[in-house]
């Protein structure tokens, strides 16, 4: 068997099996919804304060919605110790690895195309620099959140506290992407200067970490 | 073939310890092919991890296992079968697409082949109802029906009879016979192993870790 095989079978029942539960979605897009409007309440800003705030507001949300997809990701294999089967086979683990990243970077992208017009529409948002940008950071910036999520929320799966563990795992690895994600969106709202450099970094983040995750997620998978 | 091989599993001072407590204590014994071995024992004599540590899901703290003839068991995976206590299935899909997925994994195409496994446990391959609501019994059918998607020269099933009622249990201990007369190495734990006192080849008795006892006489273990 091919790792691509093997890759798109799992995506493929990953992607079947969210759509017949929606559970990750239905939990991510109450809480994103939940952050817009409590927000939008507290602070009520005009478009220039928006413009500066939003960036952070924005991220920081789709970062605390996709821990909840992170956390279901595993959950599902440990259900019926599902993810035992995977271990028998003579399947390589990181299609395994792949799959899963792959199907939570979908889940979040829709969650992000779903959002957005509400964040745009509450916080009054235009940029006022190339807002074509913000398809590169928003795509990267996803990335670098489901990549490490997927491989901290393998090692928080045989943890107690599993659903406290993975963010306290995820969040302080994440803050350089976080970091670039914020300051490029607020870049490019703004238009006071340019967000190359933030997205450049997002590019070398999403490298070295999907590359070490690759490298690391067999033994994860192997542990007892 | 494998299980052509004289000895198909052999454990040399094999130690298994979870934390503090040894939950396998130095067990070496060897097991021939093509046999159909009954494991028993009380709960918490290591009967299910040693059946973990033979299809490589438990590492041995200490010693050795070997498994048709390989020391890495990850090098034979293709040739074990594997069913657990709990199904290891997803609920939410049918057998049919469980099946399917678990076939791409062992690199088996075609659809007749998870058709035949379900067949093989009588179960019906058309059944559109996800394993969720099937019946335990029927649950524990198509966990079979996985383990054998890849038919597997070693099948090693932990309690593959519990909940499962009376008949159903019956035949599936006759397709457990028949699947040994196609020289198969089985290696079943359960508690009910008066079901297998025909067909098995031998009981092996655990305690406390231990094998204490290798019979071909079910009392005799007992």
């Amino acid at each position: 068997m091919s790792f691509l095989t093997v890759a798109s079978a799992t995506l493929k029942k990953d992607v079947r099996l969210e759509w017949r539960s929606k559970d990750a979605i239905n939990a991510m897009l109450f809480f994103s919804l939940l952050v817009v409007v409590i927000f939008s309440f507290a602070f009520d800003p005009t478009a220039e304060e928006s413009r500066r705030i939003a960036g952070g507001l924005v991220w920081v949300a789709f970062l605390f919605a996709a821990v909840v997809a992170l956390n279901q990701t595993w959950a599902r294999e440990l259900r019926n110790q599902v993810l035992d089967a995977y271990r028998v086979s003579p399947a390589p683990a990181n299609p395994l690895f792949l799959a899963k990243a792959v199907g939570n970077f979908i889940f979040v992208v829709v969650l992000e195309a779903l959002m957005t017009p509400l964040f745009i529409m509450f916080y009054k948002l235009r940029a006022l620099g190339p807002g074509w940008e913000l398809v590169p950071i928003a795509l990267l910036g996803t990335w670098a959140l489901v990549v490490n999520g997927t491989f901290f929320a393998a090692i928080s799966i045989r943890t107690r506290a599993r659903e406290i563990m993975l963010p306290l795992l995820l969040f302080p690895l994440s803050i350089p992407a976080l970091l670039a994600m914020v300051n490029a969106t607020t870049s490019i709202l703004t238009g006071e200067e340019s967000a190359r450099f933030w997205i450049a970094l997002l590019v070398a983040y999403d490298v070295v970490f999907t590359t070490a995750c690759l490298l690391l997620f067999e033994t994860v998978l192997e542990a007892e | 073939m494998a299980s052509s091989l004289t000895t198909v599993v052999v454990t040399e001072g094999l130690i298994k310890q979870f934390g503090r407590f040894a939950a396998l204590r130095a067990i070496s014994e060897t097991f021939g092919g093509g046999k159909l071995y009954v494991i028993v024992g009380d709960n918490g004599a290591g009967k299910t991890t040693l059946l973990r540590t033979i299809a490589g899901l438990a590492s041995p703290t200490r010693g050795t296992v070997s498994v048709l003839g390989a020391t890495e068991v990850r090098q034979v995976r293709a040739q074990i079968g594997y069913m657990a206590h709990p199904s290891l299935l997803y609920d939410e899909m049918t057998g049919l697409e469980n099946l399917r997925y678990f076939a791409g994994l062992y690199g088996v195409s075609g659809e007749d082949r998870c058709r035949n496994a379900i067949k093989t446990v009588k179960l019906d391959p058309d059944l559109d109802r996800p394993v969720g609501q099937y019946s335990q019994g029927m649950r524990q059918r198509m966990s079979l029906a996985r383990a054998l998607l890849n038919d597997p020269s070693l099948l090693l099933l932990d309690e593959p009879f519990s909940n499962v009622d009376a008949r159903s249990a019956k035949e599936m201990a006759a397709l457990l016979a028949q699947l040994r007369d196609q020289s198969k190495t089985i290696f079943v734990v359960t508690h009910q192993p008066a079901l297998l006192e025909g067909a098995a080849d031998e009981f092996v008795a655990m305690e406390m870790g231990k094998v204490v006892s290798r019979t071909s006489i079910l009392q005799a273990a007992q």
